[in-house]
């Protein structure tokens, strides 16, 4: 099949706009490789950077983790029964419940972050820790663990299973546990993922939100770029990509059956 | 339904609203009172409109938005309709890098803009190169325009692809029966039928754009742009009033974009439906 000109043209096109989104990409992980990036390649490879990066921020990278999957925890025992709410309960008033839990997504995580601050910045215990950061990464991701788990909600028919459960004499709680968790998991688990994925790369509202003691790996990725040679930059961005991607893709996977459910 | 049952499960929202509540509602009362309450008093609220510097970085990060959400559109729309209705060997990989930005926070887009067009950047090589003259312009607004495009056109890209997936291909079919030229099918077929796709992600664009702050961080903290504008009166000056006052208008601004996307985007569906 002979293709025509205006083929040509959008496929160059193409590949010119994804050369533009993966050559700095690859830039970055040969920089964090490379001896002296100044020099280039041929001053030879090495994995000094990613181990100066190791020393000089490990800590946040561990801080990352912990608040991501703490914040994990935190969505699902808040958005799963949110989002029961919502599927089973739909009029006037959760639809307002669900455009509330939507608005720190639709307000920039810098006005959130200041009014955080404001409120509760006094209370030093409390400015000071890690929970202060966990409770911005919270209300951020909530909304995505909640629509998550609601769409898949809506789609499986919940009403149906449950009326079934219920004639057949099951209490609420075992219709939750055995009926209604199970058929959603597809959604639990994407919103999951997204929320995770989130979380460990969350800046605007960490930066304003963090404390010399509570620097989270984007914080510290903005410390190194500022203030690090370019190779240590890229080293620990590198070591944030090999984290993150299998996070993105095993995303892509869980969103794709979660829609299919 | 059973009454008790549906108040059974509209209790099941209360912890997640009671968090709302405390850390998102009531901060953002704090941020309105702490906003009318420096010595202009309210007044602070019109000083986005009445200071020119407030006014100026205002103006210029709602150009920017605009410019980016444009240009973003217009790019994924090319490459997303291409995308989506072409097979060719390769195209599953494509797809699949043209997503890893998606999981890029705003500093690191930041970074590979400034690998790009930086002061060691691949286009300042090139130039260089080619012209003898370095070009450099990760540092500024062009650079700030940059990132957003790298952050926006993976999102976009998805949104169009997912879009054109759904289209009828049988009224393309039948306009080109009737003689119309591909280009009359694009733009008198396809884009309306995309065009709530197109109202949505661009509201989407104009608003992240609009509060993003990581990518201008990194690479400078003295561009023009109101969440620039914001951190430096409340970190460098101090002067909550007015940062509290700036970060409320720009969040009204950006809730408005995202809210009125959503009435027109919807009206849109249920027109062509």
């Amino acid at each position: 099949m002979r293709r025509p000109a205006r083929y040509w043209l959008q496929l160059a096109f193409t590949l010119a706009v994804c050369a533009f989104l993966v050559v700095p990409i690859v830039m970055s992980v040969l920089a964090g490789l490379t001896t002296n990036y100044f020099v280039g390649i041929r001053s030879g490879l090495t994995l000094r950077w990613v181990g100066e990066v190791w020393s000089l921020y490990s800590e946040t990278i561990w801080r990352s983790i912990w608040i991501a999957l703490a914040c994990l925890a935190c969505t699902m025992v808040l958005g799963i029964p949110a989002a029961y709410a919502l599927a089973k309960v739909q009029n006037r008033w959760t639809r307002l419940i669900e455009e509330f839990l939507t608005l720190p997504i639709a307000v920039p995580g810098l006005a959130t972050a200041l009014g955080l601050i404001l409120l509760y910045g006094g209370w030093r215990e409390f400015r000071a820790s890690w929970l202060f950061i966990l409770v911005g990464h919270v209300l951020f991701t909530l909304p995505f663990m909640v629509r998550s788990v609601l769409a898949v909600m809506m789609a499986v028919d919940l009403k149906t299973l449950e009326e079934a459960a219920a004639s057949l004499g099951a209490s609420f709680r075992e219709r939750f546990t055995s009926i209604v968790l199970p058929n959603v998991r597809p959604g639990i688990l994407a919103g999951a993922l997204m929320v995770v994925t989130l979380s460990m790369g969350e800046f605007n509202l960490t930066w304003m939100l963090h404390t010399p003691l509570t620097k989270t790996l984007p914080v510290g990725l903005a410390d190194s770029y500022a203030s690090m040679r370019l190779e240590i930059g890229s080293a620990y961005t590198l070591i944030f990509l090999v984290m993150i991607v299998p996070l993105l893709v095993a995303l892509q996977w869980a969103s794709g059956r979660a829609r299919k459910s | 339904m059973i009454e008790r049952e549906r108040r059974r499960a509209l209790l099941l929202a209360v912890p997640a609203l009671a968090v709302f509540a405390a850390f998102w509602l009531l901060p953002m009362a704090r941020l309105v009172a702490v906003g009318a309450n420096g010595p202009d008093g309210a007044r602070a609220y019109l000083a986005v409109v009445t200071n020119r510097n407030y006014f100026s970085s205002l103006v210029s990060t709602a150009l920017l938005s605009a410019a980016t959400s444009i240009a973003t559109i217009a790019v994924s729309l090319v490459a997303g309709i291409f995308l989506q209705r072409n097979r060719f060997p390769g195209r599953e990989l494509l797809v699949s890098l043209m997503t890893l930005p998606l999981a890029f926070p705003g500093v690191v887009v930041g970074f590979m803009v400034i690998l790009l067009a930086g002061r060691q950047g691949l286009i300042g090589e090139v130039t260089s190169w080619l012209f003898g003259g370095k070009v450099v312009f990760a540092y500024g607004m062009a650079g700030l325009f940059m990132g957003y495009l790298y952050f926006s056109i993976p999102r976009v890209i998805l949104t169009v692809m997912a879009s054109v997936e759904k289209l009828d291909p049988a009224l393309e079919e039948a306009a080109r029966s009737l003689g119309a030229s591909t280009w009359q099918v694009t733009r008198d077929v396809m884009l309306p039928a995309l065009m709530p796709a197109i109202i949505s992600s661009g509201a989407i664009c104009f608003a992240t754009s609009m509060g993003a702050f990581g990518t201008a961080f990194t690479l400078a903290t003295q561009i023009n742009v109101l969440p620039l504008t914001i951190y430096n009166e409340f970190t460098n000056y101090a002067n909550f009033p007015m940062a509290a006052a700036l970060s409320i208008v720009l969040g009204l601004i950006t809730w408005a974009a995202l809210a009125a996307a959503r009435q027109l985007a919807g009206a849109g569906v249920a027109a062509a439906g």
